[in-house]
């Protein structure tokens, strides 16, 4: 089985968080696209190891796994702060980006 | 000649269509949960994805850690914080879908361009050698991470232990003003009952009824009708809440009924 | 003919370097000192200045002692500039133009440095004063020893600095620091031909040594040799002050006048001069640049003796003067190899006779308070004796009395001149009668007739520092030209190319005509200025000559209206072009950006969304040039 396959489907998978990340508002949701993102990133490394016989694109995503745990637990604190002192999870309503 | 049909083609072909069926559910769900539930399912296959490519350790890590854990942080959160209110599907940023969609399809298109036509012709090497080294696929990779990859380990426990301690610390909910006493809520108590007629005392309790006893029965005023207090805004703005006076009328047409029958015997 | 060729410095001449350096030593030293020197500063210049002519007159003996084909020495000094292919080398060129030149500079120099020692005894600015003297002395030596055009530019930049601060000196009078900006605008004028000579030299020879120059100028194009000389005799025109850059000179005189006598008569305004011989290669080459040279020589000393006729103040008729002894020169050179040596002859002798001047008319100046009206003057003969004998030794000098030093030089002008074509003789014989009635004037207003002192006027003779100078100048106005007459066109042969005429000490049919001339001029002047009392008022007069004179023939106003006004009116223009045009530009560009900055403000919307957006299409952006410049 070619890796060909494994790829597309990562970039498919990927560019569905990426347009998730853009179109919905739930901060949740959006979050949600990001660990999209990474686990298509993970599936492409492991077809990666997969194709050159080695185990590092498997430790590799492991890694990742940690990080994206990590990452879930302070992004989820940073959700619920914010839903504390707004009373929303909209990403439109958090415009203070701008002066 | 006939290709020869493989177990791992098998379990892409089905796999895979099932994980980018998931995807398409999470940008498109309105409501949030069916969104992480569909995010749920990408997982799930990508864990058998991960097992078609001869990674079972990580099969099994990303079934509990992510599946397990990590998206059922998601859902907790989702039920803390607004699970009843679905997005909105009115764009409020102009032109913001479509640009979006293109942006996406570039990056596609982009993508599989360039590894794609990086990789076209390459034929796997297979894990076999590699699993084989030291005894398995989970001895190979615990081999690699306390061998070459040790630092990174140590530096992601201790990331761990970092987001940890940043979620403790973020969680806090430091007070402004002190903690009111006893006295003081009853005195602001009788203050809205003396200025708005706010009722001082507790809300009535949902209804008790012979079939029902749910928080989403309302209880009924002494004529009969349903006490608004007695049941969450959020069941409310829900409509699940269960119609408590259908409910007594057919107790009480079971009441008369068995009134009826008794009278009849007494008769 | 013998070719100048250099051979290497030993000697005193590897030293020849310390002319130029002490005096530029001293004028820094003079200038950073502060107070220390105020005192004895002055003999530090004198003796700078004077260690310089020790040195001149030292190489010129070893040059008299060599045989004529090893006079001329070269003194490379360093590497200047090196940039791609060129190279300019810092030297000097020892040879026999320029010691002439050099023992011209540091002896009447150190001559006038001692006279300064009286002349401006009172001053006190005093040493800031002989640190601009030494400053030029400097930068003159620099200018005339230079082997190279780069390096000679230097030294004419040092000059006109040097000219510029002493003009003005007494910068509290409006009218001195008027002037040292006139000529400091002026000889801008004159630079920007030289500095365009030099580039075309680098464009053309590759090269802007004598020596290269020199050898290459018979292979330049005849468009380009007469475009050099044209651009050289511009800025002889600016130093020298000939017509129609002539008017600074005249308002020079605002400067004290030793400065006048060194800078503004002597030594400086003939680098003009210099600069013409020095570049006879270049000139013989261009039939129309040699023939520009001469007329301009020959209109400028008309011109400058026109206007010594008709003014009354003396350091102005001495202006006049030098501008017209300059045409002469400027004649000479352009003359070609003919006239040469004899342009560098009289400049020498004009050089004597003219400092020896200006130090009298000073030395007058002093005695009457510093009044310059020659009207208040009259009957000094007898009150001021040195002065007075000194002066009339330059007074017959300059009118070509027989046997005295103006008597040579002028005279082999006009001869040559007359060989050159016939109006250029009349000029040069119609400037001899004209310098006779102007000098003759001169001489009779100051020290003869009646007494028209101002009151509280006491004029007495000036002090020994002052009177010593006048003394040895008033020699050499005598015997100058005797002495060089027969030896300086053999001696420089080789420097200008030109070949000895037969010289005999009797006077040819020119020279007879010339005496005549000159003799009517004395004449006529007697009877116009010696025969009846001057009167105390300059009479008003319509008499054509006489306005035009006493206007400088209105070479302000041909300035004023050829130059400033257009210029002014330029400027004004420009300054409704940059309200109007430019500053309507550039407020409309900025309008422009601040329209374009607040639509693109509504980019930065604050929504994280949008910022998400932005990004993709920056990573789909960068990965498409990525790939293209792969594919590419």
């Amino acid at each position: 089985m070619s890796p060909d396959y494994y790829l597309i489907l990562a970039t498919i998978l990927f560019t569905l968080g990426t347009v998730g990340v853009m179109v919905r508002r739930n901060a949740l949701v959006a979050f949600m696209s990001i660990e999209l993102m990474l686990n298509a990133a993970n599936l492409a490394m492991v077809a990666f190891s997969l194709a050159r016989g080695g185990l590092d694109g498997q430790v590799a995503t492991f890694f990742v796994m940690v990080v994206a745990a990590a990452e879930v637990v302070i992004g989820l604190s940073i959700i619920i702060v914010i839903y504390r002192t707004r009373r929303s999870t909209s990403m439109d309503a958090a415009s203070l980006l701008k002066l | 000649m006939i290709p020869l049909i493989t177990g791992a083609e098998i379990t892409f072909w089905i796999a895979g269509p099932l994980a980018v069926l998931g995807g398409i559910g999470l940008i498109a769900f309105r409501k949030a949960v069916y969104a992480a539930l569909s995010m749920a399912l990408t997982m799930i296959n990508i864990a058998v994805l991960y097992a078609s490519l001869d990674a079972m350790f990580l099969t099994f890590v990303q079934i509990i850690v992510y599946t397990g854990a990590i998206m059922m942080l998601f859902l907790f959160v989702l039920m803390l914080v607004g699970v009843d209110t679905p997005d909105s599907l009115v764009e409020t940023l102009r032109g913001q879908r479509v640009a979006a969609t293109l942006a996406g399809i570039g990056i596609l298109g982009l993508i599989i361009f360039g590894i794609g036509g990086a990789l076209t012709g390459v034929a796997p090497v297979g894990l076999d050698a590699a699993n084989a080294q030291y005894g398995g696929n989970i001895e190979g990779l615990s081999a690699l991470i306390f061998s070459r990859y040790v630092f990174a380990f140590e530096l992601t426990s201790a990331l761990l232990i970092t987001a940890a301690v940043g979620a403790m610390v973020l969680g806090q909910r430091s007070r402004v003003h002190s903690r009111p006493t006893q006295k003081e809520l009853s005195q602001e108590r009788l203050r809205a009952y003396a200025e708005e007629g706010t009722h001082p005392g507790s809300l009535p309790n949902s209804g008790v009824l012979a079939r029902h006893n749910s928080i989403a029965t309302p209880g009924l005023l002494p004529d009969g009708t349903v006490s608004e207090q007695s049941v969450s805004e959020t069941l409310a703005a829900r409509g699940v809440i269960v119609d408590a006076p259908a409910l007594s009328r057919a107790t009480a047409q079971v009441f008369e009924s068995v009134d009826s029958t008794i009278g009849e015997e007494d008769e | 003919m013998i070719t100048l060729e250099t051979i290497a410095a030993t000697g005193v001449f590897q030293v020849a370097w310390l002319m130029i350096a002490l005096p530029a030593l001293v004028a820094g030293l003079l200038l950073v000192s502060g107070k220390f020197f105020d005192r004895g500063g002055h003999w530090l210049a004198v003796a700078a200045s004077s260690a310089s002519f020790v040195l001149a007159f030292w190489m010129f003996i070893e040059m008299l002692g060599a045989d004529p084909e090893h006079r001329a020495v070269s003194v490379p000094l360093f590497d200047w500039i090196q940039t791609g292919s060129w190279t300019v080398s810092a030297g000097l060129q020892i040879d026999q133009l320029s010691i002439l030149f050099a023992m011209l500079i540091t002896g009447v120099g150190s001559l006038i440095h001692l006279y300064s020692v009286g002349y401006m005894a009172h001053d006190d600015r005093r040493r800031r004063f002989f640190a601009y003297l030494n400053l030029f002395v400097a930068a003159m030596l620099l200018l005339v020893l230079a082997d190279d055009y780069l390096v000679l530019f230097v030294g004419w930049e040092g000059v006109g600095l040097a000219s510029y601060l002493l003009i003005g000196f007494w910068q509290h009078k409006p009218s001195a620091a008027a002037a040292a900006k006139k000529a400091f605008v002026m000889n801008r004028v004159g630079d920007l031909g030289l500095s365009m000579a030099v580039m075309s030299m680098l464009a053309l020879i590759g090269s802007s040594s004598f020596e290269a120059v020199n050898a290459a100028a018979a292979k330049l194009s005849p468009g380009w040799a007469t475009a050099i000389g044209l651009f050289l005799l511009l800025g002889a025109i600016g130093k020298s002050a000939q017509v129609p850059l002539q008017g600074w000179l005249l308002d020079a005189m605002e400067g004290p006048t030793p400065v006048s006598a060194l800078i503004h008569a002597a030594t400086m305004v003939t680098a003009g001069v210099y600069l013409v011989v020095r570049s006879h290669e270049i000139f013989q080459m261009s039939e129309v640049a040699s023939t520009a040279v001469v007329i301009v020589g020959a209109v400028t000393l008309l011109f400058g003796a026109w206007i010594g006729t008709s003014k009354d103040d003396i350091k102005k008729v001495l202006a006049g003067s030098t501008m017209s002894q300059i045409g002469y020169m400027m004649l000479a050179a352009g003359i070609g190899p003919a006239g040469y040596a004899f342009a560098i002859f009289h400049l020498l002798t004009h050089g004597f006779f003219k400092a020896n001047m200006f130090l009298g008319a000073g030395s007058v100046m002093h005695a009457m308070n510093d009044d310059v009206d020659m009207r208040h003057y009259g009957a000094l003969a007898k009150v001021m004796r040195v002065t007075f004998l000194t002066f009339a030794m330059g007074y017959l000098a300059i009118i070509g009395f027989p046997f005295f030093a103006g008597y040579f030089s002028k005279d082999h002008i006009i001869e040559a001149a007359f060989g050159h074509s016939a109006w250029a003789g009349v000029a040069a014989l119609l400037g001899a009668g004209i310098t006779a009635f102007y000098m003759t004037r001169l001489m009779l207003m100051t020290f003869y007739g009646d007494q028209r002192w101002r009151e509280g006027v006491h004029p007495h003779e000036s002090p020994k520092t002052m009177t010593i100078p006048l003394i040895i100048l008033g020699f050499f106005s005598i015997i100058g030209g005797a002495l060089m007459n027969f030896w300086i066109q053999e001696w420089l042969e080789p420097a200008t190319g030109g070949h000895p005429h037969e010289l005999t000490m009797v006077p040819t049919l020119v020279g007879w005509l010339t005496m005549a001339v000159v003799a009517a001029g004395v004449a006529i002047s007697w009877f116009v200025f010696g025969a009846k009392p001057v009167p105390d008022e300059a009479p008003a007069s319509r008499n054509f000559f006489t306005v035009m004179g006493r206007n400088d023939l209105f070479g302000d106003t041909v300035n004023d209206v050829l130059v400033v006004q257009p210029t002014m009116l330029a400027a004004r223009g420009v300054v409704v072009a940059d309200h109007k045009v430019l500053d309507g530009g550039f407020g409309g560009l900025a309008t422009a950006f601040a329209g374009i900055s607040t639509q693109v403000r509504k980019l930065q919307n604050g929504q994280v969304r949008t910022y998400a957006l932005t990004m993709a299409i920056g990573v789909v952006a960068v990965g498409v040039v990525m790939i293209l410049s792969q594919l590419g």
